[in-house]
C-alpha cells in the first residue's frame, strides 16, 4: 500500500485517477463536509453530491497540470463545497442564512465558474455521444480515446479493410462535431 | 473525399506525426489558407473536448466505486444531526413564529409603556423650561461649531469651478502619471480627475500633444497615495481581430465595453492610430484599450467619430514616446512605466475588477 505523505502526491494520484488517492481524500474530508451540509439543511445524499463535485472541480485542477495548491486539501475542498452548497440552496429557495463553523476558506468563485463553463462542455459532449449511437460511439472511442489504429478497428469491427474503416470512423466524426458545436454554439 | 485528406493531415499535424518536411508545408497552406486554419483550429479544440470528456467520464466512475466501497466497508456513515444541529434546525423552522410571537409581545409592552404614560402626572412645568433653556444653549454651540467646520472645509475644498469638458484618463505611473486625450483638457486651467469611488484630486498637465491628441497629467493633490498598477503598456502593435475592452465615464459611472480591433490604421489611413469596434460615446475618450492580456494597447480617442461613425485609439507606443520628450526635464525623470501586467493570466471578469480602480474621470474647465 502506497502512502501520501503530502497533499501534493495525493493530488499527483487524482490527476492519474489513482484510487487510493481518491480513497484517502475522501476518508480525510467527507465527514467534515457531512457535518456542514447536514448543519445546513442538508441531507446525507446532498452531501455525497456536493462532494463528487468538488472532486470533480479538484481533478480538474490537479490534471490541467498548471495548478499549484495555495491551500491545503481540506481548506480547498471545504471551500469548494460550501460555495456550491450555498448556491444549490439559493437555486432551491431553501437559502436561510447559513451556518457557519470556524472553518478556515478560500475565494473559489472564480475557479467554480471556470468549471460551469467545463461541465456545460462535458454535458454537451455527453449529449453529443448519447445521440450518434453505436457503432459510431465504439468506433470514435476505439480511435480517438484507446488510440487503437485503423487495421485494429477494421478487425474489430468487422470492416473489410482499414480505409473502409477510416471513411466509416470520418463521416461518425463529422455527426458528432455537428451535434456537439450545434449545442456548443446555441449556448453561448 | 478531398475534406477527408484534410482532416486526416490536421490530426497528424495536431498528433505531431508529419515529417518536418511536411509539417513545413501544411504550415505555409494554414498560412495562407484560412479555412484550412479555421479546420485545424476547431478540430483541435474539438479532440481536447473529447479527452476531457473520457478523462471526466472515468473518474466518476472511479469515484462512485470509491464511494460505493467505502459505504460497504463503513468507513462513510450516515450521520445523524448532532444535538448542536437540532437546535439550529429548530430555530430554523419556527423562525418565523418566534419572530411573530416577538413582535406581539413588542408592541403590547409599548402599548402599557404609553398607557402608563398618558394616566401618569404630568412633569413640573419649572423644570420643562429649564431643559429647553439648556437646549437652546447647546443649539447655538452646535450652530458654531457648525460654522467653524463650514470655514475649515472651504480653506481644504477642491476649488469650485464649472467643468467644461469631461472624458477619461488612466494612470500610467501609480507615482500620480496618468494618459488622456489632448483635447479634453485643451485650454483648462483647472484639471480634476475622479476615480470610480468619488474621490477627487487636483492634477496639472504636464505635457500635451494636439497632434496625437494625447495628454500627460500628474496628480498634485497631496491626499493622493502612490499606487502599483496591475496593468503594463504595450509597446508593440496589435493584429486585426484581436479582442479588446475598455473602460471610460461617459456618465458619472466607469462603464466597461468590449470589442475587437478592426483596422491597423485610424481616421484617413493615419498610422498614429488604430481603429476599434466598441461602444463610445465622448465621455470615453482618452480610456484606456486593453488586449487580452490586460495590457493598454491604445487610447481610445473619439475626436473624429461624430463624423466618421468609427471609434479609433492612439496607439500606445506613442506613450513612450511622449515620455522619452518628458523625461529630458529633470523633474520628470523618475516617469517609470511597465510593460509587464500582472493580471496577464487572469480572466477578464478578475482583470476588470482589479483594473477599474486605476481608471479615472478627467475634467477640465
Amino acid at each position: 500500500m502506497k502512502v501520501y505523505p503530502n497533499d501534493d502526491l495525493l493530488l499527483k494520484g487524482l490527476a492519474s485517477n489513482d484510487k487510493e488517492a481518491i480513497e484517502a481524500i475522501y476518508k480525510e474530508n467527507f465527514g467534515l463536509i457531512q457535518t456542514y451540509i447536514l448543519n445546513n439543511n442538508g441531507t446525507s445524499d446532498d452531501a455525497k453530491d456536493i462532494f463528487q463535485e468538488a472532486m470533480i472541480v479538484l481533478y480538474e485542477k490537479a490534471a490541467s497540470g498548471s495548478f499549484e495548491l495555495t491551500a491545503q486539501i481540506k481548506t480547498y475542498v471545504y471551500s469548494v463545497c460550501r460555495r456550491l452548497w450555498l448556491k444549490r440552496l439559493q437555486q432551491s429557495n431553501r437559502y436561510s442564512s447559513p451556518v457557519e463553523s470556524l472553518e478556515e476558506t478560500v475565494p473559489v468563485e472564480e475557479e467554480l465558474e471556470e468549471h460551469q463553463k467545463k461541465n456545460e462542455a462535458y454535458l454537451m459532449m455527453e449529449k453529443a455521444m448519447g445521440h450518434i449511437g453505436e457503432p459510431c460511439k465504439s468506433l470514435l472511442e476505439a480511435y480517438y480515446l484507446q488510440n487503437k489504429n485503423m487495421q485494429e478497428i477494421a478487425d474489430n469491427f468487422g470492416y473489410t479493410n482499414a480505409d473502409n474503416a477510416k471513411n466509416q470512423k470520418y463521416k461518425c466524426l463529422m455527426r458528432l462535431k455537428k451535434l456537439f458545436f450545434t449545442q456548443y454554439k446555441n449556448g453561448n | 473525399m478531398e475534406e477527408i485528406l484534410l482532416l486526416d493531415a490536421a490530426e497528424r499535424y495536431l498528433r505531431g506525426e508529419m515529417t518536418p518536411q511536411e509539417k513545413t508545408t501544411f504550415e505555409e497552406m494554414r498560412h495562407t489558407n484560412p479555412e484550412l486554419d479555421q479546420l485545424v483550429v476547431e478540430h483541435h479544440f474539438f479532440l481536447e473536448e473529447m479527452n476531457r470528456y473520457s478523462n471526466i467520464k472515468a473518474f466518476k466512475n472511479t469515484l462512485q466505486e470509491t464511494q460505493a466501497k467505502l459505504e460497504a466497508e463503513g468507513v462513510l456513515k450516515e450521520k445523524e444531526l448532532g444535538p448542536g444541529a437540532r437546535v439550529v434546525n429548530l430555530w430554523k423552522r419556527y423562525k418565523k413564529t418566534i419572530a411573530i410571537a416577538a413582535s406581539i409581545a413588542g408592541v403590547t409592552s409599548l402599548l402599557t409603556y404609553a398607557a402608563t404614560n398618558i394616566v401618569a402626572p404630568k412633569a413640573d412645568i419649572n423644570q420643562v423650561t429649564e431643559l429647553s433653556k439648556k437646549l437652546d444653549v447647546l443649539t447655538k454651540k452646535t450652530d458654531y461649531q457648525g460654522n467653524e467646520l463650514i470655514k475649515v472645509k472651504g480653506d481644504i475644498k477642491v476649488p469650485n469651478v464649472q467643468f467644461k469638458s469631461s472624458g477619461t484618463g488612466f494612470l500610467i505611473d501609480g507615482k500620480g502619471y496618468l494618459a488622456t486625450n489632448a483635447h479634453i483638457i485643451k485650454n483648462s486651467s483647472t484639471v480634476i480627475v475622479q476615480n470610480n469611488k468619488g474621490e477627487e484630486f487636483i492634477a496639472k498637465i504636464v505635457l500635451m500633444d494636439n497632434a496625437k491628441d494625447l495628454a500627460i497629467l500628474k496628480i498634485t493633490d497631496q491626499e493622493f497615495k502612490p499606487l502599483t498598477l496591475p496593468y503594463g503598456i504595450s509597446k508593440s502593435s496589435t493584429e486585426i481581430a484581436e479582442p479588446i475592452y475598455t473602460f471610460g465615464y461617459p456618465r458619472n459611472e466607469i462603464v466597461y465595453g468590449e470589442g475587437y480591433l478592426s483596422a491597423k490604421t485610424g481616421f484617413n489611413g493615419d498610422t498614429l492610430s488604430c481603429q476599434i469596434d466598441v461602444p463610445a460615446n465622448p465621455g470615453n475618450s482618452g480610456g484606456p484599450v486593453f488586449n487580452e492580456n490586460g495590457e493598454v494597447i491604445g487610447i481610445l480617442s473619439t475626436r473624429q467619430m461624430q463624423t466618421e461613425g468609427a471609434v479609433f485609439a492612439i496607439q500606445s507606443k506613442y506613450i513612450y514616446k511622449a515620455l522619452e520628450e518628458l523625461k529630458k526635464n529633470d523633474a520628470y525623470a523618475d516617469i517609470k512605466i511597465s510593460t509587464m501586467s500582472s493580471v496577464r493570466k487572469m480572466q477578464r471578469k478578475a482583470q476588470a475588477r482589479k483594473v477599474q480602480d486605476f481608471i479615472f474621470m478627467v475634467k477640465g474647465n
